[in-house]
């Protein structure tokens, strides 16, 4: 069960801002993020390229989800991979539970997963006296402050080394103040090594399910993915329905874009191709491989054909790091797991525009996360689709929780804009007021919000249209 | 809750959902340089070198000596290899003359279950044959088997990786075709591009954060 969400974003973002540390952290790593990329993606025409390739193979997937997952569990099952389905959260959940209860497994260790994160998984484990161990350095961090993933690539990344070195101090006994990341590395290492050796159960995300060979594929640098799915006996992953793609061909170009616009990096240390469990006479390696497969609420947004372009997303993160209201916020003010301008299409989508849909506002529509998407997501407009459904007449579109932003005042304005520009008549009259009442606009409610920090617009004193038919002018 | 339920129902709404018109427009895929040999094998050791990687180049007939000539140099007490795997004749019997320097030779020939805690605890460096290379990113490709296990290039703190040089290709996509990977894959395929690192400290890039903190790549030529 996801935990009730009570976030007053506005207030949020007025705390982010005012945090000069906080900000001075988000703008030195995103823009360290942006120059990577921009340095690895050098030749613009093989970017594009590069782009369109991956948007085609991730629509061609959208396009035959329901037959690829089909042929995903047929040859996951073949491999020996059990496949099991999730409609909501609780119920992948309960489907780890069970599998973990079947074991009588009390210690897990845990490689980054944001659909794990979609679970509160963590939470939901620790309720049931599981101990679920992140074991990514940025996880394991945040782990240790209770905090969630500021960052879908790098979930640590609001805080500085100074910060992280008070962490590991008061949080690891007996870890002595050192700012040197080599010795805080050499601390994570070494707590995280007995985990591993002890972990009974692994758990991972899964960043490309390759319906062709039931293939599972894992991109990670630090070596934590491969121990989670290497040394404990049992290894569990999650997904989300969309993550499939049809062939192993598709999986390099995929693969390129997205640690090229996650990191900048050409290749991780490690590309992880899981197929099957251990096979007879191998000596290493999970005897059992599950595979959870969960929708909640992606398949109602892949039922419309604009917001469907949602489930493109690989997952990359680019988009956080080129957005001018993420660097300036960070991760945490959103309040919702995904962040950034992917979590403002997605979450409104996933929890409902009455829950997240003011996540949806928190952009200035300047494009660089459309520009930037490796499989060239229309962000701002599906930004400005989500607005609209805001303030929809009635419940009954695309998106749950639709129409709850709809006033009276705001209806009747629009009502009003649209009779004045449908009748010449009212379109005169409507010109006239505005000439004569113009310079005279009370300073209230709206407006005086509007001219609080902006200057009040000026209506010239005269109409174009009396200008030109006082003065003259041809009609050419 | 029943997974059988939930399967039903999602594929349901997945058929509903009139996804099938989604619109998949052309494209194709750039495709890499082709490479001749000779740079297929200075492209891979230079962006292997720029991850910090050790690479040589070896000569095909006497590499196990440059390997043994290695162990002595780097101090290793216990070297882990797969006594069936491809490599392991010309170990053993680079070995054999062995002067009281060299490190012993562990052999990963039990299950890991009664082995774990050797290969934790005691192991200083694993050898390993590889399946080939990919060039333009830079990796290696390992198939890892029965005879050399998973754990051997991730568990110990130095990976020695034993490459051919023909077995080098000119990408990822390449090898794939060629090798017709779709036929058949194995229970674990992987690609590393060097020793395990992180970034997540602000952006300070350390090696050996849970893989190995060496990676030593032999090219046989």
């Amino acid at each position: 069960m996801a935990e009730p969400i009570v976030h007053d974003f506005h207030a949020e973002v007025e705390k982010a801002l005012a945090n000069r540390q906080l900000r001075a952290n988000f703008r030195f790593a995103m823009g360290n993020m942006i120059e990577k990329r921009k340095a690895l993606f050098s030749d613009p025409v093989e970017l594009e390229a590069l782009r369109a390739a991956g948007q085609a193979i991730r629509q061609r997937a959208l396009s035959r989800l329901p037959e690829l997952l089909d042929q995903l569990e047929a040859n996951c099952t073949r491999n020996g991979i059990q496949v099991h389905w999730a409609e909501t959260s609780e119920e992948a959940n309960q489907e780890v539970l069970a599998i973990l209860k079947s074991h009588g497994a009390t210690r897990t260790v845990k490689g980054k997963s944001m659909v794990s994160e979609e679970m509160h998984l963590n939470a939901f484990l620790a309720r049931h006296g599981i101990e679920a161990m992140e074991t990514d350095f940025g996880e394991f961090i945040i782990q240790l402050t209770c905090e969630t993933p500021s960052h879908i690539i790098v979930p640590a990344i609001h805080k500085n080394r100074d910060q992280i070195a008070r962490v590991f101090q008061q949080k690891i006994p007996g870890t002595p103040y050192t700012e040197k990341v080599e010795e805080l590395n050499a601390v994570a290492r070494k707590t995280l090594r007995t985990k591993f050796f002890q972990g009974e159960v692994g758990l991972s995300g899964v960043n490309m399910a390759v319906a062709e060979t039931g293939t599972l594929c894992l991109v990670e640098n630090e070596g934590n993915g491969r121990m989670c799915t290497t040394v404990p006996p049992v290894h569990i992953a999650v997904m989300g329905i969309e993550k499939v793609v049809e062939k192993l061909a598709d999986v390099p170009p995929i693969l390129r874009l997205l640690t090229g616009s996650a990191t900048g990096q050409l290749i991780t240390t490690y590309f992880n191709m899981i197929t099957s469990p251990r096979r007879e006479g191998e000596k290493d390696g999970p005897r059992e491989v599950h595979l959870i497969i969960l929708d909640n609420g992606r398949s109602r947004i892949l039922a419309d054909p604009e917001l469907r372009q949602t489930l493109l997303c690989i997952r990359c993160g680019t988009c956080l790091n080129h957005c001018p209201v993420y660097v300036r916020i960070g991760g945490h003010a959103y309040g919702h797991v995904y962040p950034g301008p992917i979590g403002k299409i997605l979450a409104p989508q996933m929890e409902g525009l009455d829950k997240a849909g003011v996540l949806a506002t928190a952009s200035s529509l300047c494009g660089a996360c459309g520009e930037v998407c490796p499989v060239r997501i229309p962000i701002p407009d599906l930004i400005r689709r989500l607005r609209n459904e805001i303030v929809a007449a009635d419940d009954s579109g695309a998106v749950a929780g639709a129409g709850g932003k709809r006033d009276l005042a705001e209806t009747l304005v629009w009502k009003g804009w649209e009779l004045a520009n449908l009748s010449p008549a009212l379109n005169r009259l409507g010109t006239r007021l505005a000439s004569a009442m113009g310079q005279r606009l009370p300073r209230v409610g709206p407006i005086k919000q509007w001219t609080r920090a902006r200057r009040p617009p000026v209506v010239a004193r005269r109409s174009l249209h009396e200008r030109v038919r006082r003065e003259g002018g041809k009609d050419e | 809750m029943n997974s059988q339920t939930a399967r039903e129902r999602i594929l349901k709404r997945l058929a509903a959902s009139g996804t099938e018109h989604t619109a998949v427009p052309d494209a194709d895929l750039p495709q890499p340089p082709s490479l001749n040999a000779e740079e297929r094998v200075t492209r891979l050791a230079a962006m292997m070198e720029a991850m910090r990687t050790e690479v040589h180049v070896v000569d095909a007939a006497d590499w196990a000596d440059t390997f043994r000539q290695l162990a002595r140099e780097k101090g290793w007490r216990r070297v882990l290899y797969g006594p069936r795997g491809p490599v392991a004749s010309p170990i053993e019997a680079a070995w054999s003359a062995d002067d009281g320097l060299l490190p012993d030779l562990v052999a990963y020939s039990d299950s890991v279950e009664a082995f774990k805690a050797d290969l934790f605890e005691t192991i200083d460096a694993g050898v390993t044959s590889v399946r080939g290379a990919v060039a333009d990113t830079g990796a290696l490709v390992l198939w890892p088997d029965a005879h050399e296990p998973r754990l051997m290039s991730l568990a110990p703190p130095v990976h020695v990786a034993v490459l051919d040089a023909d077995r080098i290709f000119n990408s990822l996509g390449e090898m794939m075709a060629a090798e017709k990977w779709a036929d058949g894959m194995p229970t674990n395929a992987l690609m590393i591009s060097g020793p395990s690192k992180t970034a997540d400290i602000e952006f300070t890039l350390v090696f050996g954060v849970h893989g190995p903190k060496e990676l030593v790549v032999l090219i046989r030529q």
